[in-house]
């Protein structure tokens, strides 16, 4: 048995120093994550930034040059997200690598924007979702006081809002991690791709998917372990 | 001061006002009662246009605040509103309850706006709550700090949408005897409660809303001792 493991240990990591295409896999999928994350949160952002000047906009009947520019733009970020959310990742990553972005050399730079890009969708409902989620009572509090909507939202709302949006972004970041593992669809080789590679080699599939399992394991539950201690502090902070 | 005509307002199928006209003069106090779902908070949300009529008009100090063009946020400065929940800011502490909105105003300097807002503790005596979170207020606390944060921003009238509904029966004496003093100080008013006693008292008139429209209207001593409308003796035969 022990020995089984050790030739297993030795086949998978050793030999032909194959542990360096896991650790070429694991970076590339930290890299992809961290930069999706980032991308995602930007445009997340970009997107319910815009979605809140429009609602003004509305609410003030403007009709200016601006505020119809707002309007459409606020049409073009709510398509955006129904498509990103409506369409398989798998096939968005696709999109992005054969006909959006096709012949771009560097693929892993290909895989961090489609993943983000997908993201962003993401992160916009889940900064819709911590807004959504104050009391309204709050928001006609402040407009009972004269603030504007956009007002309202940056000195009432979203301070308060920011306590459910920051542990649902790191949650979204976490499943961005898990996400990633579809990279090998464009031949980029992240974590799950390096695993997979090293199996056709040795034809040892359990020691290899497996070990990839695990580090995914470890990553996330250590993550979501962070997040959950982050919720309970910020909860905490509620109480004074 | 305010004047309401021929205000209409729909939910959907739901008619809940129906041809309202209403007017309130300087240093008036409109006490409104009336059965639940009669429409009457409805009425005092739309005099600050925080529920869009679906027809007719508003005029507060000369603008009508259906009109597009209004400067809703400008107007709202002038009228004051205190809430059933509340709604104070839990994210900010008492004085910054108080100075946000003078202070998002560009009204005051904010030593000028801490001054005014410790005058109003001091006057209602919570001065040593100033710098506390809202949280570890008491219900009746809470809601003296909702009506001095509205008299903050010096406003003409006073809309109180049942201001202690939600109050345990200790504390309602407090807050009724804040909004007793404010009318012994001439400020004018509209206020919608289930305190009989306390509409008698305080009211230069009291009106009876009965599914959507005004009922009966008359001086307090009229209408109770002498209700006309055979549903508001029905009314009050219940509550008193």
């Amino acid at each position: 048995m022990f020995e089984t493991i050790k030739e297993g240990f030795i086949k998978t990591f050793i030999r032909d120093n194959r542990y360096k295409v896991f650790v070429e896999g694991f970076k590339n999928t930290i890299i992809i994550t961290v930069m999706a994350a980032i991308i995602g949160i930007i445009i997340g952002v970009f997107v319910s930034l815009v979605h809140s000047l429009a609602e003004n906009a509305r609410d003030k009947h403007q009709t200016t040059a601006g505020a119809r520019f707002v309007m459409v733009l606020d049409k073009i970020c709510t398509a955006y997200v129904a498509v990103m959310r409506g369409t398989p990742l798998a096939i968005q990553l696709m999109i992005m690598t054969f006909i959006i972005m096709g012949g771009f050399p560097n693929k892993i730079i290909v895989c961090c924007i489609a993943f983000g890009v997908n993201s962003g969708a993401y992160v916009s409902e889940v900064i819709r979702g911590g807004i959504a989620s104050v009391d309204y009572g709050q928001t006609e509090a402040g407009r009972s006081l004269g603030l504007s909507q956009i007002g309202t939202l940056r000195l009432i709302v979203l301070p308060q809002a920011i306590k459910n949006i920051l542990p649902a972004l790191c949650n979204e970041a976490i499943a961005v991690l898990k996400e990633t593992s579809i990279c090998g669809l464009v031949s980029v080789v992240d974590l799950t791709r390096a695993g997979d590679l090293v199996r056709s080699r040795t034809m040892s599939p359990y020691f290899t998917l497996i070990s990839v399992a695990v580090v995914y394991f470890i990553l996330v539950y250590g993550l979501s372990k962070a997040v959950g201690r982050l919720e309970r502090r910020l909860a905490q902070s509620d109480r004074h | 001061m305010i004047d309401i005509k021929s205000l209409c307002k729909d939910f959907g199928d739901l008619k809940v006002l129906k041809n309202i006209d209403l007017h309130i003069d300087q240093g008036e106090r409109v006490v409104i009662i009336g059965p639940s779902g009669s429409g009457k908070s409805t009425l005092l949300r739309c005099m600050n246009l925080l529920e869009i009529p679906t027809s007719g008009q508003i005029i507060f100090e000369g603008a009508d605040l259906t009109d597009k063009k209004t400067d809703l946020d400008n107007v709202r400065c002038k009228m004051g509103m205190v809430f059933q929940q509340f709604n104070l800011f839990p994210h900010k502490t008492i004085l910054e309850n108080l100075t946000l909105a003078p202070r998002y105003h560009k009204m005051m300097s904010e030593e000028e706006a801490n001054e005014t807002a410790m005058k109003l503790l001091t006057r209602i005596g919570l001065a040593d709550k100033a710098n506390v979170y809202p949280s570890t207020l008491s219900g009746g606390q809470k809601q003296r700090v909702a009506i001095v944060r509205a008299l903050a921003m010096g406003p003409d009238v006073m809309l109180f949408d049942e201001p202690t509904s939600a109050l345990d029966p200790e504390m309602v004496g407090e807050v009724l005897e804040l909004i007793r003093e404010l009318a012994h100080d001439g400020m004018t008013m509209a206020i919608v409660t289930h305190e009989m006693g306390f509409a008698k008292e305080v009211g230069t008139r009291v009106l009876f809303m009965d599914e959507g429209v005004i009922a009966e209207e008359n001086t307090p001593v009229e209408f109770f001792e002498h209700p006309q409308n055979p549903r508001l003796q029905d009314f009050l035969s219940k509550v008193l």
